[in-house]
């Protein structure tokens, strides 16, 4: 009752400031078209290039390569082994610090941010200065080395999905009502937590596909590597191959994001996805 | 562990029906608690009769929440014991301590329905499907949301959710019922009918009952007995009627209900001279038994009557339904309010001048002059 007059002296104001509004909503689609035109041609005259410069044909011939596959299964290795990796170690931590440790998370904050700002070319060649033989002898190095560098993202998406939720009281509640750790982590938190953990497999693995200082530098031919190597062998076929590349990687994110957003809208709330983990970081900093 | 498996799957207990066996006794004593140097808990004790609905009231800050969350298990006593029927639960791990809790924030699992919600606790006590199911629809049921079985928190309510929490923390038959500030964020309207859902849902069940509030008139009319704390310690603990017309101290006086300070003179014999009367004087009061002191009386306590010249001017009046409270300055800006049957309140208008008396010999309360 009360809300029905409170809307009654309200709406006047409200249709006054709605005019401006509505102009501005007019014009924004014409601004809207420019930008995302601008950005579009950014991005896609690059593509298209490589595209005309590689030819549909060459694409075939791509698969066929010598060290191809070799290649593209290492690389898939150690994305897999990256991600279980990054997240068998980040999940707890993020969850441990939320729940118990809420004051070193501006600490923790910064000293994910070093692998970003210290150079791949610092970082592999000290790896490689220290790490024992028998480790320098595998390409799993390459993953050890890949879980730092994914830190940053992982640690932010999960700490963004996090955030999002009330997780003491979540605890607290499935504990009393007779739920251990284990029971917790799986059933309460993760479920809840699956976008941000999707967005976090996202990033590493977009990262680990993407890397090529470090494998070079510590001579394993992964995919990129294989592509610059390929080039100067055959100019298109090596394009068309970082094309084939870039295709794979965006079905991958598109099919985790079309994932992810199902969920959330299924259970609502907390959906955590690349461009919210974004938005949250800068909301943080205010 | 053991003893619930066994409980849960023998013959189902309507969660509607009488309960048969009583709730569990509770005995909280000497708890002390620190958090860095604020002394959350400072010695509390506290008795729980089986089937109790207790309620725990006190500004915030005053260590209730400390209280609730011992006995729950989230938090460990620096000292002190907490027994369940006679027995130390203080070894006893939150997850195995049987004790249903509903929260102030919204604490529903976001990824699971209201069934599957109330269904976690007997899930965890490994439940056959069909039954937890069952169980689970019952307690629904009983809190109202049959239709809702499948909504996810999400599409529920504020109200709903604190109902399906509700039924969640009573499907694994809890020894005790511990209520954080269910209400406080809710809208008043919906506040008021849950607190009586809340209260006859525990009448039924026979639930040793905590409830831990700010606000009192949740705690009054809920609770069988109601504890007001103040600085970690229980400073009262009585039925809400006596809580309100016998506060042992001045604090509890002043956090319970509306309380007038009079200033008034000890006269050494145990009695108090306030407004030229003199009262007997009861609790706590200076030890020399003489000076100046505030009188502690409740607007009702107070006698207003229309008089030219009197000892008081009325600045304002509210209506309050069949009382109306009229508030008067005395002199030496002294504003005191006063209860006075609506009907018969209409000739103290703002600007009358009244005379303020204090009619009985009703012991009171005095406290130091502010």
């Amino acid at each position: 009752m009360a809300a029905v007059t409170d809307a009654g002296p309200a709406s006047p104001p409200a249709r006054v400031a709605s005019a401006p509004a509505a102009r501005r909503r007019r014009s924004l689609p014409v601004w809207r078209w420019i930008i995302l035109l601008g950005a579009g041609i950014y991005f896609l005259i690059p593509l298209y290039a490589a595209l005309r410069f590689s030819g549909f044909g060459t694409f075939g011939q791509v698969f066929s390569q010598t060290g191809f596959s070799d290649a593209l299964i290492l690389s898939v290795k150690l994305a897999l082994v990256t991600t279980v990796l990054t997240l068998v170690l980040m999940v707890p931590t993020t969850i441990y610090v939320h729940l118990r440790l809420p004051r070193i998370r501006p600490l923790l904050e910064s000293i994910t941010i070093l692998p970003i700002v210290i150079p791949p070319v610092v970082l592999i060649l000290g790896v490689l200065d220290v790490s024992p033989p028998s480790l320098k002898g595998t390409p799993y190095l390459l993953a050890l080395v890949y879980v730092i560098l994914a830190m940053p993202f992982a640690y932010r998406s999960l700490d963004a999905g996090l955030r999002s939720l009330d997780l003491k009281t979540l605890v607290d509640a499935s504990n009393s009502l007779g739920a251990g750790w284990p029971v917790t982590l799986w059933r309460v938190i993760l479920p809840n937590l699956r976008t941000a953990v999707l967005s976090a497999t996202v990033l590493t693995v977009a990262l680990v596909l993407g890397e090529f200082t470090m494998a070079s530098l510590d001579q394993y031919q992964t995919f990129p590597v294989w592509i610059v190597n390929f080039d100067q062998t055959s100019g298109p076929v090596s394009v068309a191959a970082s094309l084939f590349a870039l295709f794979v990687t965006w079905i991958f994110l598109l099919a985790i994001t079309m994932m992810g957003g199902r969920t959330a809208r299924r259970i609502g709330g907390g959906q955590v996805d690349l461009v919210s983990v974004a938005h949250q970081e800068t909301g943080d900093s205010r | 562990m053991t003893a619930n498996v066994t409980k849960a799957a023998g013959p189902p207990q309507a969660p509607g029906g009488a309960r048969h066996e009583a709730g569990v006794r509770v005995v909280i004593s000497q708890l002390t608690r620190t958090f860095g140097s604020l002394r959350a808990l400072d010695g509390l004790s506290l008795e729980m009769a089986p089937g109790e609905f207790v309620a725990l009231l006190g500004p915030s800050g005053c260590g209730k929440t400390t209280a609730l969350r011992i006995l729950a298990g989230f938090e460990t006593a620096d000292s002190g014991s907490v027994t369940v029927n006679g027995a130390d639960v203080s070894p006893v791990p939150a997850a195995r301590r049987d004790m249903g809790m509903v929260f102030q924030s919204y604490s529903l699992f976001p990824n699971m329905s209201a069934l599957d919600n109330v269904g976690f606790g007997l899930r965890m006590r490994r439940l056959p499907t069909a039954e937890r199911r069952q169980r689970a629809a019952e307690l629904l049921d009983m809190v109202g949301l049959t239709g809702h079985a499948r909504h996810y928190p999400h599409q529920l309510s504020g109200g709903q959710q604190q109902r399906v929490a509700l039924a969640r923390a009573l499907a694994i038959e809890p020894k005790v019922l511990l209520l954080d500030e269910p209400l406080s964020a809710l809208d008043a309207k919906v506040r008021l009918q849950l607190r009586e859902q809340i209260r006859s849902v525990q009448q039924r069940l026979g639930t040793t009952t905590l409830f831990v509030t700010h606000d009192q008139e949740e705690a009054l009319s809920m609770a069988d007995r109601v504890g007001v704390m103040k600085d970690g310690k229980l400073e009262q603990i009585a039925v809400p009627d006596q809580l309100y017309a016998r506060p042992a101290t001045a604090f509890v006086a002043e956090f319970v209900g509306t309380m007038n300070r009079i200033p008034g003179e000890l006269s050494g014999t145990g009695q108090v001279r306030a407004l030229d009367t003199l009262v007997p004087v009861h609790g706590e009061r200076p030890a020399d038994g003489t000076g100046t002191v505030d009188v502690l009386v409740r607007p009702e306590g107070l006698k207003i009557d229309a008089v030219p010249g009197g000892n008081g001017i009325v600045t304002d009046r509210a209506f309050l339904g069949s009382v109306s409270r009229i508030s008067v300055r005395l002199s030496g800006d002294v504003t005191v309010k006063v209860d006075h049957p609506s009907a018969a309140a209409g000739q103290f208008a703002p600007g009358e001048s009244v005379q303020i008396s204090l009619p009985g010999v009703a012991p009171v309360l005095v406290t130091q002059r502010r």
